[in-house]
Protein backbone atom coordinates (compact mmCIF):
# COMPACT_ATOMS: atom_id res chain seq x y z
CA UNK A 1 0.00 0.00 0.00
CA UNK A 2 1.22 3.57 -0.56
CA UNK A 3 1.70 5.12 2.86
CA UNK A 4 0.89 8.69 1.28
CA UNK A 5 1.91 10.30 4.74
CA UNK A 6 5.28 9.16 3.80
CA UNK A 7 5.38 9.82 0.21
CA UNK A 8 4.23 13.76 0.72
CA UNK A 9 7.83 15.61 1.18
CA UNK A 10 9.89 11.83 0.21
CA UNK A 11 12.54 12.28 -2.40
CA UNK A 12 9.85 10.41 -5.08
CA UNK A 13 7.41 13.46 -4.54
CA UNK A 14 10.68 15.97 -4.59
CA UNK A 15 11.93 13.91 -8.18
CA UNK A 16 8.23 14.27 -9.89
CA UNK A 17 8.69 17.80 -8.99
CA UNK A 18 11.53 18.93 -9.91
CA UNK A 19 10.73 16.83 -13.05
CA UNK A 20 7.23 18.19 -13.78
CA UNK A 21 8.30 21.85 -13.05
CA UNK A 22 10.96 21.85 -15.44
CA UNK A 23 10.24 23.39 -19.04
CA UNK A 24 11.85 20.71 -21.17
CA UNK A 25 9.05 18.42 -19.89
CA UNK A 26 6.87 20.59 -20.89
CA UNK A 27 7.66 21.54 -24.14
CA UNK A 28 7.82 17.68 -24.74
CA UNK A 29 4.50 17.06 -23.58
CA UNK A 30 3.27 19.78 -25.37
CA UNK A 31 4.55 18.80 -28.30
CA UNK A 32 3.33 15.50 -27.71
CA UNK A 33 -0.37 16.56 -27.83
CA UNK A 34 0.26 18.17 -31.22
CA UNK A 35 0.55 15.15 -32.88
CA UNK A 36 -3.28 14.20 -32.41
CA UNK A 37 -3.99 18.12 -32.95
CA UNK A 38 -1.95 18.07 -36.05
CA UNK A 39 -3.46 14.56 -37.47
CA UNK A 40 -7.27 15.96 -36.67
CA UNK A 41 -6.88 19.03 -38.61
CA UNK A 42 -4.92 17.27 -41.22
CA UNK A 43 -7.52 14.73 -41.66
CA UNK A 44 -10.51 17.78 -41.43
CA UNK A 45 -8.89 19.72 -43.97
CA UNK A 46 -8.52 17.27 -46.40
CA UNK A 47 -12.15 16.08 -46.01
CA UNK A 48 -11.97 13.14 -48.31
CA UNK A 49 -12.40 10.33 -46.47
CA UNK A 50 -9.43 7.97 -47.29
CA UNK A 51 -10.05 4.61 -48.33
CA UNK A 52 -9.77 2.03 -45.92
CA UNK A 53 -5.75 0.32 -45.51
CA UNK A 54 -4.43 3.28 -46.76
CA UNK A 55 -1.94 5.39 -44.47
CA UNK A 56 -1.73 4.70 -40.94
CA UNK A 57 -4.14 2.32 -38.92
CA UNK A 58 -7.12 4.05 -38.03
CA UNK A 59 -6.31 6.74 -39.94
CA UNK A 60 -9.57 6.37 -42.42
CA UNK A 61 -11.92 6.00 -39.61
CA UNK A 62 -10.90 9.10 -38.41
CA UNK A 63 -13.44 11.36 -39.94
CA UNK A 64 -16.53 9.22 -38.87
CA UNK A 65 -15.61 8.71 -34.88
CA UNK A 66 -13.18 11.06 -33.51
CA UNK A 67 -12.11 8.47 -30.96
CA UNK A 68 -9.49 6.98 -33.36
CA UNK A 69 -7.42 10.09 -33.65
CA UNK A 70 -6.06 9.19 -30.04
CA UNK A 71 -5.10 5.21 -31.78
CA UNK A 72 -4.03 6.74 -34.48
CA UNK A 73 -1.62 9.29 -33.15
CA UNK A 74 -0.30 6.91 -30.98
CA UNK A 75 0.54 4.67 -33.75
CA UNK A 76 2.54 7.18 -35.38
CA UNK A 77 4.00 8.75 -32.10
CA UNK A 78 5.21 4.87 -31.26
CA UNK A 79 8.57 4.34 -33.37
CA UNK A 80 10.38 7.58 -33.20
CA UNK A 81 8.59 10.35 -31.45
CA UNK A 82 7.64 8.72 -27.72
CA UNK A 83 11.31 7.16 -27.76
CA UNK A 84 12.79 10.02 -28.27
CA UNK A 85 10.84 11.75 -25.40
CA UNK A 86 12.21 8.73 -23.54
CA UNK A 87 15.56 8.99 -24.28
CA UNK A 88 15.60 12.62 -22.93
CA UNK A 89 14.10 11.39 -19.79
CA UNK A 90 15.99 8.39 -19.26
CA UNK A 91 19.29 9.80 -20.85
CA UNK A 92 19.11 12.62 -18.22
CA UNK A 93 18.20 10.69 -14.84
CA UNK A 94 21.60 10.16 -13.55
CA UNK A 95 24.26 11.73 -16.30
CA UNK A 96 22.00 15.34 -15.96
CA UNK A 97 22.42 15.43 -12.13
CA UNK A 98 26.75 14.60 -12.13
CA UNK A 99 26.52 17.53 -15.14
CA UNK A 100 24.75 19.41 -13.31
CA UNK A 101 27.20 18.36 -9.59
CA UNK A 102 23.63 18.15 -7.98
CA UNK A 103 24.64 14.08 -7.86
CA UNK A 104 27.50 14.73 -5.15
CA UNK A 105 24.33 16.55 -2.93
CA UNK A 106 22.23 14.03 -3.20
CA UNK A 107 24.85 11.35 -2.25
CA UNK A 108 25.86 13.29 0.90
CA UNK A 109 22.35 14.32 1.70
CA UNK A 110 22.66 11.11 2.40
CA UNK A 111 20.73 9.19 -0.50
CA UNK A 112 21.63 5.40 -1.04
CA UNK A 113 22.58 5.40 -4.48
CA UNK A 114 20.34 1.87 -5.14
CA UNK A 115 17.69 4.26 -3.97
CA UNK A 116 18.19 7.14 -6.20
CA UNK A 117 17.99 4.68 -9.25
CA UNK A 118 14.87 3.24 -8.22
CA UNK A 119 13.40 7.11 -7.52
CA UNK A 120 14.77 7.90 -11.06
CA UNK A 121 13.95 5.01 -12.77
CA UNK A 122 10.27 5.02 -11.44
CA UNK A 123 10.37 9.17 -12.21
CA UNK A 124 11.04 8.44 -15.89
CA UNK A 125 8.26 6.32 -15.76
CA UNK A 126 5.90 8.34 -14.58
CA UNK A 127 7.06 10.58 -17.86
CA UNK A 128 6.34 8.11 -19.46
CA UNK A 129 2.52 7.30 -18.03
CA UNK A 130 2.05 11.36 -18.42
CA UNK A 131 3.42 11.47 -22.16
CA UNK A 132 1.01 8.69 -23.32
CA UNK A 133 -2.34 10.10 -21.58
CA UNK A 134 -1.39 13.23 -22.48
CA UNK A 135 -1.37 11.60 -26.11
CA UNK A 136 -4.28 10.37 -25.67
CA UNK A 137 -6.74 12.60 -23.66
CA UNK A 138 -5.47 15.38 -26.75
CA UNK A 139 -7.05 13.17 -29.04
CA UNK A 140 -10.53 12.13 -27.74
CA UNK A 141 -10.25 16.02 -27.19
CA UNK A 142 -9.77 16.99 -30.62
CA UNK A 143 -11.66 14.65 -31.73
CA UNK A 144 -14.98 15.16 -29.88
CA UNK A 145 -14.52 19.02 -31.43
CA UNK A 146 -13.73 18.18 -34.71
CA UNK A 147 -15.65 14.87 -35.62
CA UNK A 148 -18.88 13.36 -34.54
CA UNK A 149 -18.01 10.84 -31.30
CA UNK A 150 -19.98 7.74 -31.09
CA UNK A 151 -20.03 3.97 -30.38
CA UNK A 152 -16.81 2.69 -31.74
CA UNK A 153 -16.33 -0.31 -34.07
CA UNK A 154 -13.65 -2.84 -32.71
CA UNK A 155 -11.41 -4.64 -34.75
CA UNK A 156 -13.46 -7.64 -34.42
CA UNK A 157 -16.44 -5.62 -35.93
CA UNK A 158 -18.00 -5.65 -32.61
CA UNK A 159 -19.22 -2.42 -31.11
CA UNK A 160 -18.58 -0.84 -28.19
CA UNK A 161 -20.29 1.86 -26.34
CA UNK A 162 -18.28 5.48 -25.67
CA UNK A 163 -17.65 4.55 -22.03
CA UNK A 164 -16.31 1.02 -23.06
CA UNK A 165 -14.14 2.60 -25.72
CA UNK A 166 -12.52 4.85 -22.97
CA UNK A 167 -11.83 2.07 -20.96
CA UNK A 168 -9.91 0.63 -23.99
CA UNK A 169 -8.30 3.57 -24.98
CA UNK A 170 -7.00 3.78 -21.12
CA UNK A 171 -5.46 -0.13 -21.56
CA UNK A 172 -3.56 1.28 -24.66
CA UNK A 173 -2.28 4.03 -23.14
CA UNK A 174 -1.07 1.59 -20.20
CA UNK A 175 0.12 -0.94 -22.71
CA UNK A 176 2.28 1.65 -24.41
CA UNK A 177 3.81 3.04 -21.03
CA UNK A 178 4.90 -0.24 -19.84
CA UNK A 179 6.42 -0.72 -24.03
CA UNK A 180 8.45 2.41 -23.28
CA UNK A 181 9.69 0.94 -19.68
CA UNK A 182 12.37 -1.54 -20.82
CA UNK A 183 13.87 1.49 -22.96
CA UNK A 184 14.04 3.36 -19.89
CA UNK A 185 15.99 1.17 -17.76
CA UNK A 186 18.27 1.10 -20.74
CA UNK A 187 18.34 4.70 -20.67
CA UNK A 188 18.73 4.74 -16.85
CA UNK A 189 22.05 2.61 -17.34
CA UNK A 190 23.67 4.83 -20.31
CA UNK A 191 22.99 7.43 -18.25
CA UNK A 192 25.06 6.17 -15.22
CA UNK A 193 28.14 5.15 -17.86
CA UNK A 194 28.76 9.21 -18.35
CA UNK A 195 28.42 12.79 -17.31
CA UNK A 196 27.38 14.15 -20.62
CA UNK A 197 23.89 14.06 -20.29
CA UNK A 198 22.86 14.73 -24.07
CA UNK A 199 25.55 11.68 -25.05
CA UNK A 200 22.93 9.03 -22.80
CA UNK A 201 19.91 10.65 -24.43
CA UNK A 202 21.28 10.43 -27.86
CA UNK A 203 22.73 6.54 -27.15
CA UNK A 204 19.14 5.79 -25.74
CA UNK A 205 17.15 7.17 -28.65
CA UNK A 206 20.00 5.37 -30.78
CA UNK A 207 19.26 1.94 -29.04
CA UNK A 208 15.64 2.43 -30.08
CA UNK A 209 16.38 3.05 -33.65
CA UNK A 210 18.67 0.31 -34.04
CA UNK A 211 16.35 -1.91 -32.64
CA UNK A 212 13.18 -1.09 -34.64
CA UNK A 213 15.62 -1.40 -37.55
CA UNK A 214 16.99 -5.09 -36.67
CA UNK A 215 13.19 -5.45 -36.21
CA UNK A 216 12.08 -5.07 -39.67
CA UNK A 217 15.14 -7.61 -41.54
CA UNK A 218 13.56 -10.59 -41.81
CA UNK A 219 16.74 -12.50 -41.65
CA UNK A 220 16.98 -11.69 -38.04
CA UNK A 221 13.72 -13.22 -37.55
CA UNK A 222 14.67 -15.74 -34.81
CA UNK A 223 15.79 -12.70 -32.39
CA UNK A 224 12.41 -10.27 -33.33
CA UNK A 225 10.54 -12.01 -29.98
CA UNK A 226 13.35 -10.45 -27.73
CA UNK A 227 13.86 -6.89 -29.06
CA UNK A 228 12.11 -4.17 -26.90
CA UNK A 229 10.50 -3.02 -29.22
CA UNK A 230 8.60 -5.97 -30.94
CA UNK A 231 5.52 -5.75 -29.31
CA UNK A 232 5.37 -1.87 -29.46
CA UNK A 233 2.69 -1.86 -32.25
CA UNK A 234 0.79 -4.99 -30.93
CA UNK A 235 -1.70 -3.17 -29.03
CA UNK A 236 -4.53 -3.89 -31.27
CA UNK A 237 -5.03 -7.16 -29.58
CA UNK A 238 -7.23 -4.43 -26.39
CA UNK A 239 -9.09 -3.28 -29.72
CA UNK A 240 -10.96 -7.14 -30.03
CA UNK A 241 -14.04 -8.46 -28.41
CA UNK A 242 -13.84 -10.08 -26.74
CA UNK A 243 -10.52 -8.20 -25.38
CA UNK A 244 -7.30 -10.19 -25.63
CA UNK A 245 -4.68 -9.66 -22.82
CA UNK A 246 -2.26 -12.24 -24.70
CA UNK A 247 0.46 -9.19 -26.16
CA UNK A 248 -0.45 -7.52 -23.47
CA UNK A 249 0.67 -10.56 -21.00
CA UNK A 250 4.13 -10.86 -23.23
CA UNK A 251 4.85 -7.20 -23.64
CA UNK A 252 4.73 -6.70 -19.85
CA UNK A 253 7.11 -9.88 -19.52
CA UNK A 254 9.16 -8.85 -21.98
CA UNK A 255 10.06 -5.14 -20.49
CA UNK A 256 10.21 -6.89 -17.10
CA UNK A 257 13.24 -8.99 -18.27
CA UNK A 258 14.86 -5.88 -19.97
CA UNK A 259 14.50 -3.65 -16.75
CA UNK A 260 15.59 -6.65 -14.97
CA UNK A 261 18.77 -6.49 -17.19
CA UNK A 262 18.92 -3.36 -17.35
CA UNK A 263 18.69 -2.43 -13.79
CA UNK A 264 21.31 -4.81 -12.32
CA UNK A 265 23.78 -3.46 -14.71
CA UNK A 266 23.02 0.16 -13.70
CA UNK A 267 23.20 -1.20 -9.82
CA UNK A 268 26.55 -2.43 -10.84
CA UNK A 269 27.57 0.71 -11.97
CA UNK A 270 26.47 3.29 -10.38
CA UNK A 271 26.35 1.83 -6.73
CA UNK A 272 30.96 0.97 -7.54
CA UNK A 273 31.42 4.21 -9.41
CA UNK A 274 33.64 7.67 -8.09
CA UNK A 275 31.40 10.58 -8.08
CA UNK A 276 33.81 12.64 -9.28
CA UNK A 277 31.98 15.54 -11.02
CA UNK B 1 37.61 -1.32 11.89
CA UNK B 2 41.32 -3.12 12.59
CA UNK B 3 42.48 -0.04 14.61
CA UNK B 4 40.50 0.62 17.38
CA UNK B 5 39.41 4.56 17.06
CA UNK B 6 40.21 7.19 19.52
CA UNK B 7 35.98 8.32 20.23
CA UNK B 8 37.91 12.16 20.31
CA UNK B 9 38.38 12.44 16.71
CA UNK B 10 35.70 13.36 14.28
CA UNK B 11 37.61 12.02 11.32
CA UNK B 12 40.30 9.42 11.58
CA UNK B 13 41.98 8.17 8.50
CA UNK B 14 44.74 5.28 8.83
CA UNK B 15 46.60 4.87 5.49
CA UNK B 16 44.05 6.39 3.25
CA UNK B 17 45.46 6.24 -0.11
CA UNK B 18 43.47 6.73 -3.47
CA UNK B 19 45.63 5.60 -6.44
CA UNK B 20 44.45 6.18 -10.52
CA UNK B 21 46.10 3.41 -12.35
CA UNK B 22 49.67 3.38 -10.73
CA UNK B 23 49.73 6.80 -9.51
CA UNK B 24 48.56 7.83 -5.40
CA UNK B 25 46.32 10.55 -5.59
CA UNK B 26 46.03 10.17 -1.92
CA UNK B 27 49.11 8.65 -0.34
CA UNK B 28 48.86 6.50 2.73
CA UNK B 29 47.04 9.69 4.76
CA UNK B 30 46.59 9.38 8.55
CA UNK B 31 44.60 12.44 9.42
CA UNK B 32 43.69 13.50 12.79
CA UNK B 33 40.69 15.64 13.56
CA UNK B 34 39.48 16.09 17.03
CA UNK B 35 35.96 16.82 17.50
CA UNK B 36 35.50 20.40 18.45
CA UNK B 37 38.13 22.06 16.89
CA UNK B 38 38.11 24.18 13.13
CA UNK B 39 40.67 22.12 11.30
CA UNK B 40 42.48 23.74 8.30
CA UNK B 41 43.18 21.59 5.26
CA UNK B 42 45.68 23.04 3.58
CA UNK B 43 47.75 22.34 0.48
CA UNK B 44 48.42 23.59 -3.37
CA UNK B 45 45.49 22.95 -6.08
CA UNK B 46 45.83 19.39 -6.92
CA UNK B 47 47.62 18.00 -3.77
CA UNK B 48 44.75 15.66 -3.22
CA UNK B 49 42.36 17.51 -0.90
CA UNK B 50 39.12 17.20 -2.83
CA UNK B 51 40.10 13.59 -3.76
CA UNK B 52 40.36 12.86 0.37
CA UNK B 53 37.01 15.07 0.97
CA UNK B 54 35.28 12.94 -1.37
CA UNK B 55 36.34 9.28 -0.33
CA UNK B 56 35.50 10.37 3.45
CA UNK B 57 32.11 11.54 2.44
CA UNK B 58 31.79 7.82 0.30
CA UNK B 59 31.51 9.45 -3.12
CA UNK B 60 34.84 7.86 -4.24
CA UNK B 61 35.81 4.41 -3.04
CA UNK B 62 39.07 4.25 -0.89
CA UNK B 63 41.90 2.28 -2.67
CA UNK B 64 43.53 1.02 0.51
CA UNK B 65 43.06 2.03 4.41
CA UNK B 66 40.29 3.04 6.80
CA UNK B 67 38.41 5.94 7.97
CA UNK B 68 36.22 6.29 10.45
CA UNK B 69 33.65 9.62 10.35
CA UNK B 70 32.44 10.37 13.80
CA UNK B 71 33.25 6.95 14.62
CA UNK B 72 31.77 5.10 12.11
CA UNK B 73 33.61 2.73 9.58
CA UNK B 74 33.66 4.63 5.78
CA UNK B 75 31.81 2.93 3.54
CA UNK B 76 30.66 0.42 5.38
CA UNK B 77 28.11 2.68 8.10
CA UNK B 78 28.04 5.80 5.94
CA UNK B 79 24.32 6.23 6.22
CA UNK B 80 24.80 6.34 9.68
CA UNK B 81 27.41 8.83 9.69
CA UNK B 82 26.79 11.29 6.91
CA UNK B 83 22.83 12.59 8.56
CA UNK B 84 25.55 14.38 11.18
CA UNK B 85 27.66 15.79 8.51
CA UNK B 86 26.93 19.04 6.35
CA UNK B 87 29.05 19.51 3.32
CA UNK B 88 30.39 21.79 1.01
CA UNK B 89 32.68 19.63 -1.54
CA UNK B 90 34.04 21.01 -4.75
CA UNK B 91 32.11 24.07 -4.93
CA UNK B 92 28.40 24.65 -4.87
CA UNK B 93 26.21 23.34 -7.08
CA UNK B 94 22.17 23.78 -7.44
CA UNK B 95 19.40 23.12 -10.05
CA UNK B 96 19.69 26.43 -11.71
CA UNK B 97 15.82 26.50 -12.46
CA UNK B 98 14.61 26.33 -9.38
CA UNK B 99 14.98 29.10 -7.01
CA UNK B 100 17.69 28.65 -3.81
CA UNK B 101 15.00 27.92 -1.32
CA UNK B 102 13.21 25.03 -4.03
CA UNK B 103 16.43 23.42 -4.41
CA UNK B 104 17.41 23.59 -0.32
CA UNK B 105 14.30 21.66 -0.03
CA UNK B 106 15.34 19.43 -2.84
CA UNK B 107 18.32 18.37 -0.75
CA UNK B 108 16.13 18.10 2.36
CA UNK B 109 13.88 16.11 1.21
CA UNK B 110 16.38 13.92 -0.05
CA UNK B 111 17.48 13.17 3.56
CA UNK B 112 15.15 10.42 4.43
CA UNK B 113 16.21 11.52 8.23
CA UNK B 114 15.10 15.34 8.03
CA UNK B 115 11.18 15.92 9.50
CA UNK B 116 9.23 17.25 6.67
CA UNK B 117 7.09 18.63 9.40
CA UNK B 118 9.86 21.28 9.79
CA UNK B 119 11.48 21.25 6.62
CA UNK B 120 9.97 25.04 5.69
CA UNK B 121 11.10 26.09 8.85
CA UNK B 122 14.44 24.61 9.01
CA UNK B 123 15.19 25.60 4.97
CA UNK B 124 14.21 29.23 6.09
CA UNK B 125 16.34 29.81 8.97
CA UNK B 126 19.24 27.90 6.88
CA UNK B 127 18.53 31.02 4.27
CA UNK B 128 18.45 33.94 6.49
CA UNK B 129 22.04 32.41 8.46
CA UNK B 130 23.54 33.08 5.01
CA UNK B 131 21.56 35.78 4.64
CA UNK B 132 19.93 34.59 1.54
CA UNK B 133 16.42 35.56 2.68
CA UNK B 134 15.63 37.82 0.16
CA UNK B 135 17.39 36.04 -2.52
CA UNK B 136 15.72 33.08 -1.78
CA UNK B 137 12.82 33.10 -4.46
CA UNK B 138 15.15 33.82 -7.07
CA UNK B 139 16.06 30.86 -9.59
CA UNK B 140 19.94 29.97 -8.86
CA UNK B 141 21.01 31.00 -12.88
CA UNK B 142 20.55 34.49 -11.74
CA UNK B 143 22.82 34.00 -8.64
CA UNK B 144 26.02 35.12 -8.20
CA UNK B 145 29.32 33.10 -7.41
CA UNK B 146 28.81 34.43 -4.11
CA UNK B 147 25.84 33.82 -3.52
CA UNK B 148 26.01 30.73 -4.68
CA UNK B 149 28.74 29.58 -2.26
CA UNK B 150 26.74 30.63 0.29
CA UNK B 151 23.42 28.82 -0.61
CA UNK B 152 26.14 26.07 -0.45
CA UNK B 153 26.51 26.70 3.15
CA UNK B 154 22.95 26.89 4.08
CA UNK B 155 22.72 23.39 2.44
CA UNK B 156 25.30 22.18 5.22
CA UNK B 157 23.02 23.76 7.90
CA UNK B 158 20.11 22.36 6.63
CA UNK B 159 19.79 20.23 10.09
CA UNK B 160 21.68 20.48 13.52
CA UNK B 161 25.42 18.79 12.82
CA UNK B 162 27.90 17.43 14.13
CA UNK B 163 30.59 17.97 11.87
CA UNK B 164 30.61 20.55 8.78
CA UNK B 165 32.65 19.52 5.98
CA UNK B 166 33.67 22.61 4.08
CA UNK B 167 35.71 22.68 0.74
CA UNK B 168 37.21 25.77 -0.41
CA UNK B 169 34.20 27.83 1.21
CA UNK B 170 35.18 31.27 0.35
CA UNK B 171 36.12 30.81 -3.55
CA UNK B 172 34.24 33.41 -5.19
CA UNK B 173 33.36 35.44 -2.06
CA UNK B 174 34.60 39.04 -1.98
CA UNK B 175 36.84 40.02 1.07
CA UNK B 176 33.27 41.19 2.91
CA UNK B 177 31.69 37.88 2.01
CA UNK B 178 35.29 35.84 3.22
CA UNK B 179 35.12 37.63 6.67
CA UNK B 180 31.48 36.84 6.64
CA UNK B 181 31.98 33.32 6.78
CA UNK B 182 34.83 33.22 9.08
CA UNK B 183 32.60 34.61 10.99
CA UNK B 184 30.01 32.15 10.60
CA UNK B 185 32.39 29.39 10.98
CA UNK B 186 33.28 31.06 14.29
CA UNK B 187 29.75 31.16 15.58
CA UNK B 188 29.68 26.99 14.66
CA UNK B 189 32.70 26.47 16.44
CA UNK B 190 31.14 27.63 19.53
CA UNK B 191 28.01 25.42 19.22
CA UNK B 192 30.14 22.77 19.29
CA UNK B 193 30.30 21.33 16.08
CA UNK B 194 33.73 19.85 14.25
CA UNK B 195 34.83 21.84 10.83
CA UNK B 196 36.59 20.55 9.03
CA UNK B 197 38.14 23.58 5.98
CA UNK B 198 40.33 22.95 2.80
CA UNK B 199 41.65 25.95 1.56
CA UNK B 200 44.64 26.54 -0.51
CA UNK B 201 44.83 29.69 0.74
CA UNK B 202 46.40 29.44 4.65
CA UNK B 203 45.80 33.34 4.92
CA UNK B 204 41.95 32.97 4.60
CA UNK B 205 41.67 30.40 7.30
CA UNK B 206 44.69 30.96 9.79
CA UNK B 207 42.79 33.27 11.66
CA UNK B 208 40.33 30.85 12.53
CA UNK B 209 41.58 27.28 12.30
CA UNK B 210 42.99 25.54 16.06
CA UNK B 211 44.33 22.76 14.23
CA UNK B 212 45.76 21.91 10.59
CA UNK B 213 46.76 19.73 8.09
CA UNK B 214 49.37 20.28 4.88
CA UNK B 215 48.85 18.25 2.17
CA UNK B 216 51.34 18.01 -0.61
CA UNK B 217 51.51 15.94 -3.57
CA UNK B 218 48.88 13.55 -2.46
CA UNK B 219 50.76 13.49 1.07
CA UNK B 220 50.69 14.95 4.88
CA UNK B 221 53.70 16.78 5.00
CA UNK B 222 52.58 18.96 8.63
CA UNK B 223 50.22 18.16 11.06
CA UNK B 224 48.82 19.45 14.53
CA UNK B 225 47.58 22.04 16.66
CA UNK B 226 48.01 25.74 15.27
CA UNK B 227 50.62 26.06 18.29
CA UNK B 228 52.41 22.96 17.65
CA UNK B 229 52.98 24.05 13.99
CA UNK B 230 54.06 27.31 14.82
CA UNK B 231 56.03 26.45 17.53
CA UNK B 232 59.63 24.59 14.69
CA UNK B 233 62.47 25.64 15.97
CA UNK B 234 64.07 26.20 12.68
CA UNK B 235 64.91 29.63 11.92
CA UNK B 236 64.91 31.85 8.62
CA UNK B 237 68.27 33.29 7.48
CA UNK B 238 68.41 36.11 5.36
CA UNK B 239 71.82 37.05 4.18
CA UNK B 240 73.06 40.26 2.70
CA UNK B 241 76.15 39.80 0.80
CA UNK B 242 77.82 40.65 -3.26
CA UNK B 243 79.24 37.22 -3.03
CA UNK B 244 76.02 34.78 -2.94
CA UNK B 245 77.73 31.93 -4.41
CA UNK B 246 80.63 31.67 -2.04
CA UNK B 247 78.09 32.17 0.21
CA UNK B 248 75.97 29.03 -0.47
CA UNK B 249 79.18 26.76 -1.05
CA UNK B 250 79.61 27.80 2.35
CA UNK B 251 76.34 26.70 3.90
CA UNK B 252 76.23 23.51 1.71
CA UNK B 253 79.59 22.41 3.80
CA UNK B 254 76.72 22.73 6.55
CA UNK B 255 74.28 20.50 4.48
CA UNK B 256 72.13 23.75 4.22
CA UNK B 257 70.75 24.87 1.15
CA UNK B 258 70.78 28.14 0.40
CA UNK B 259 68.65 29.99 -2.30
CA UNK B 260 70.11 33.16 -3.93
CA UNK B 261 67.54 35.77 -4.35
CA UNK B 262 69.20 39.07 -5.35
CA UNK B 263 71.77 40.16 -3.34
CA UNK B 264 70.94 38.22 -0.32
CA UNK B 265 70.83 34.19 -0.09
CA UNK B 266 67.86 32.83 1.82
CA UNK B 267 68.52 29.40 3.68
CA UNK B 268 66.64 27.26 6.78
CA UNK B 269 68.50 26.79 9.47
CA UNK B 270 67.70 23.55 11.26
CA UNK B 271 66.99 23.14 15.18
CA UNK B 272 69.99 22.03 16.86
CA UNK B 273 72.54 21.48 14.53
CA UNK B 274 74.42 23.94 14.11
CA UNK B 275 74.83 27.43 16.35
CA UNK B 276 74.38 30.16 13.77
CA UNK B 277 76.94 32.26 15.19
CA UNK B 278 79.38 29.24 13.96
CA UNK B 279 78.13 29.13 10.44
CA UNK B 280 78.55 33.09 10.44
CA UNK B 281 81.60 32.70 11.48
CA UNK B 282 83.03 30.34 8.56
CA UNK B 283 81.35 31.99 6.42
CA UNK B 284 83.48 35.31 6.63
CA UNK B 285 86.83 33.13 7.46
CA UNK B 286 85.95 31.78 3.71
CA UNK B 287 85.90 35.57 2.35
CA UNK B 288 81.79 35.71 2.57
CA UNK B 289 81.51 39.71 2.59
CA UNK B 290 78.42 40.04 4.98
CA UNK B 291 76.47 42.89 5.19
CA UNK B 292 73.73 41.54 7.10
CA UNK B 293 72.78 38.61 9.21
CA UNK B 294 69.36 38.25 10.21
CA UNK B 295 67.50 35.45 11.58
CA UNK B 296 63.80 34.94 11.96
CA UNK B 297 61.43 32.40 12.87
CA UNK B 298 59.20 31.74 10.03
CA UNK B 299 55.26 32.62 9.86
CA UNK B 300 53.33 29.89 9.43
CA UNK B 301 52.70 30.47 5.65
CA UNK B 302 56.14 30.59 5.31
CA UNK B 303 56.45 27.11 7.03
CA UNK B 304 53.48 26.48 4.46
CA UNK B 305 55.46 27.21 1.51
CA UNK B 306 58.58 25.55 2.04
CA UNK B 307 56.33 22.32 2.90
CA UNK B 308 54.29 22.22 -0.08
CA UNK B 309 57.34 23.42 -2.75
CA UNK B 310 57.85 25.90 -5.40
CA UNK B 311 55.11 27.15 -7.27
CA UNK B 312 53.13 27.08 -4.41
CA UNK B 313 50.04 29.22 -5.28
CA UNK B 314 50.26 32.03 -2.90
CA UNK B 315 47.87 34.60 -3.75
CA UNK B 316 46.59 36.70 -1.30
Amino acid sequence: MLNVKKFKGSLMQSELSVLFRRRRTWAMLTTISMIPIFLAIAVKLSGSTLPPGEGPPFLDRVSQNGMFVGFTAMILAIPLFLPLTIGVVAGDTIAGEANTGTLRYLLVAPVSRTRLLIVKFLGASAFALAATFTLMITGIAIGAILFPIGPVTLLSGDVISIPAALVRIFLVAIYVTISLMGLTAIGLFISTLTVIPVGAMAATVVVSTVTQILGTLPQLAVIHPYLISYYWLGFADLLRNPISLGSFASNTLLQLAYIAIFGSLAYGRFTTKDVLS
Amino acid sequence: MAQEVDPQYAIFTSGLTKSFGSHNAVDALDLRVPRGSIFGFLGPNGSGKTTTIRMLLGLANISSGEVSLLGSAIPDEIGIALPKVGALVEGPAFYPYLSGRDNLIRFDAADRHAPPQTRSARVDAALARVGLTQAAGKKVHAYSLGMKQRLGIANALLQPRELLVLDEPTNGLDPQGTREVRNLIRSLAVEGITIFISSHLLVEIEQICTHLAVMSQGKIVAQGSVEELSAGEELNLTLLTSDTELAVQGLKTYGINGVIDGKSVRALIPAGAHKPEDILKSLVDTGVGVKGFTLLAPTLEERFVLLTGEGFDVER
